[in-house]
C-alpha cells in the first residue's frame, strides 16, 4: 500500500469514528430505537389500528416468549465475530503473504 | 451457465413474471408477519429466479479458478458484519447497513443474493430480525434490488472514467440506499394509504427509512472503499482470479 493510501485509511477511519459519533452527541436523549420499528409504527398509522402480525418468529415460539436482551446482544455479537473472523484470517494471509513475495523479489535482485 | 441451467432460470424468471408484477428493486427487513401471505408468496417467487441465477453464477466463478472462494468468503463476512451493526443515525433512531454492494462490484450483482440469505436467514431464525414469512420480500429488497443498483453504478461510472475509488464509494452507499427504498415500496404495495393510495403510502415509509439511512450509506460507502483498498494492495492474484480489472483503486 502506498504511502497516500495510508493516510487515505487513516481520514476515512476517522470520517467513519464522526459519522457514528456526531448523533450520538447531538441528539442527547434521543431513544436510538430501530428504524425497522419506526416502519412497523407507519404500519399502524396508516392502516388506523395496532397491525397484528399474523406469523411470530419460529426462536421465539421455541421459547414461548421473546429473545431476552443479552441473548440477542450475544447472537449479534457472533455474527459479527464470524464475519470479522473470517475477513481478518484471510486478509492476514493476504499481507503476510505479499510481504513473502516482496522478500523474495529483492532476494533474488541481489 | 449451461443450457439447462439458463432454461431454468428462465423458467422461474417466467413464473415471476405471470405473478402480474414488474419487480421495482430491493427492500430489506420487514417483519416477521408483517406482509400478508400473498405479498410474501409474490416476493418468494419474484426472488427465485435471481437466487438460481446467483447460484450458478457463483458455481461458475469457483469452478473458473478456486482462489475465488476466499474472495467469496470474505465478501460474505463483509455481509455478516455491516449487518450486525446497529449504528445511531441523525433521527434519533438506530438502522443497519447492508453490505452487499462489495459483493456485488466483485461477483457481480446475482452472485450477492446467495450470500444475502445466509445473512438473511441468521438473522430471521435467531434474531426475530426480519422474519421468514418476509424472507422473499427481504431477499429481494437486500439481496436482489441494492447489489444491482450498486453494480449499475460501479459500470456506470467506470464507463464515464469516474475515479475508481469514487466508483466504489458511490454504488456502495446507492446501493445501499436502494435497499431501503425498496423496502418503502414494499410495505407501501402491502399497505396504501386511505387518502394518498400506494404512492402516499410510500412517501410515508420513505419518510421514516431515508433520513435514518443516508448516513448510514455515506458509512458504508466508506468501509467498502476501504476493504477494497486492502484487497487492491494484497490480494491481486484473487482479484485476477473472479475478474477483477487491475490496478489502483
Amino acid at each position: 500500500m502506498t504511502k497516500k493510501d495510508r493516510a487515505l485509511m487513516v481520514v476515512l477511519l476517522l470520517l467513519c469514528v464522526v459519522l457514528i459519533v456526531t448523533p450520538v452527541l447531538a441528539l442527547r436523549g434521543a431513544e436510538f430505537g430501530g428504524s425497522d420499528d419506526a416502519g412497523s409504527e407507519k404500519v399502524a398509522e396508516i392502516t388506523g389500528e395496532d397491525y397484528e402480525p399474523w406469523a411470530t418468529p419460529v426462536f421465539e415460539q421455541l421459547l414461548g416468549g421473546d429473545l431476552p436482551g443479552e441473548l440477542e446482544s450475544l447472537l449479534f455479537c457472533v455474527q459479527t465475530g464470524v464475519g470479522v473472523g473470517v475477513i481478518a484470517f484471510f486478509l492476514g494471509r493476504f499481507v503476510e503473504r505479499k510481504k513473502q513475495e516482496t522478500a523474495r523479489g529483492t532476494q533474488k535482485e541481489q | 451457465m449451461t443450457k439447462k441451467q439458463r432454461k431454468l432460470v428462465q423458467l422461474t424468471a417466467c413464473a415471476a413474471l405471470l405473478c402480474g408484477v414488474v419487480p421495482v428493486a430491493g427492500a430489506m427487513h420487514i417483519m416477521e408477519g408483517f406482509l400478508p401471505p400473498s405479498m410474501c408468496i409474490l416476493w418468494g417467487v419474484i426472488a427465485l429466479p435471481f437466487l438460481l441465477a446467483g447460484y450458478f453464477s457463483l458455481r461458475k466463478t469457483v469452478a473458473r479458478d478456486r482462489r475465488a472462494v476466499t474472495l467469496i468468503a470474505m465478501a460474505g463476512a463483509f455481509i455478516f458484519v455491516i449487518s450486525s451493526l446497529k449504528i445511531p443515525s441523525v433521527t434519533g433512531s438506530c438502522s443497519h447497513m447492508t453490505g452487499t454492494g462489495l459483493g456485488a462490484i466483485l461477483f457481480g450483482p446475482s452472485a450477492v443474493s446467495i450470500l444475502g440469505v445466509i445473512v438473511l436467514l441468521f438473522q430471521a431464525i435467531l434474531l426475530a430480525h426480519g422474519g421468514l414469512t418476509t424472507l422473499g420480500a427481504n431477499i429481494f429488497s437486500m439481496a436482489v434490488a441494492g447489489p444491482f443498483i450498486a453494480f449499475g453504478i460501479y459500470r456506470l461510472c467506470l464507463r464515464c472514467k469516474v475515479n475508481k475509488k469514487v466508483s466504489v464509494f458511490l454504488a456502495a452507499a446507492l446501493g445501499d440506499l436502494m435497499t431501503y427504498c425498496v423496502t418503502s415500496v414494499q410495505l407501501a404495495v402491502a399497505y396504501p394509504s386511505a387518502t394518498g393510495g400506494v404512492f402516499g403510502s410510500v412517501l410515508e415509509f420513505l419518510g421514516v427509512f431515508a433520513p435514518t439511512q443516508l448516513p448510514l450509506a455515506v458509512l458504508e460507502g466508506v468501509l467498502t472503499v476501504m476493504i477494497m483498498m486492502a484487497l487492491e494492495a494484497y490480494a491481486q492474484p484473487e482479484l485476477r482470479a473472479v475478474g477483477f480489472e487491475e490496478a489502483g483503486v
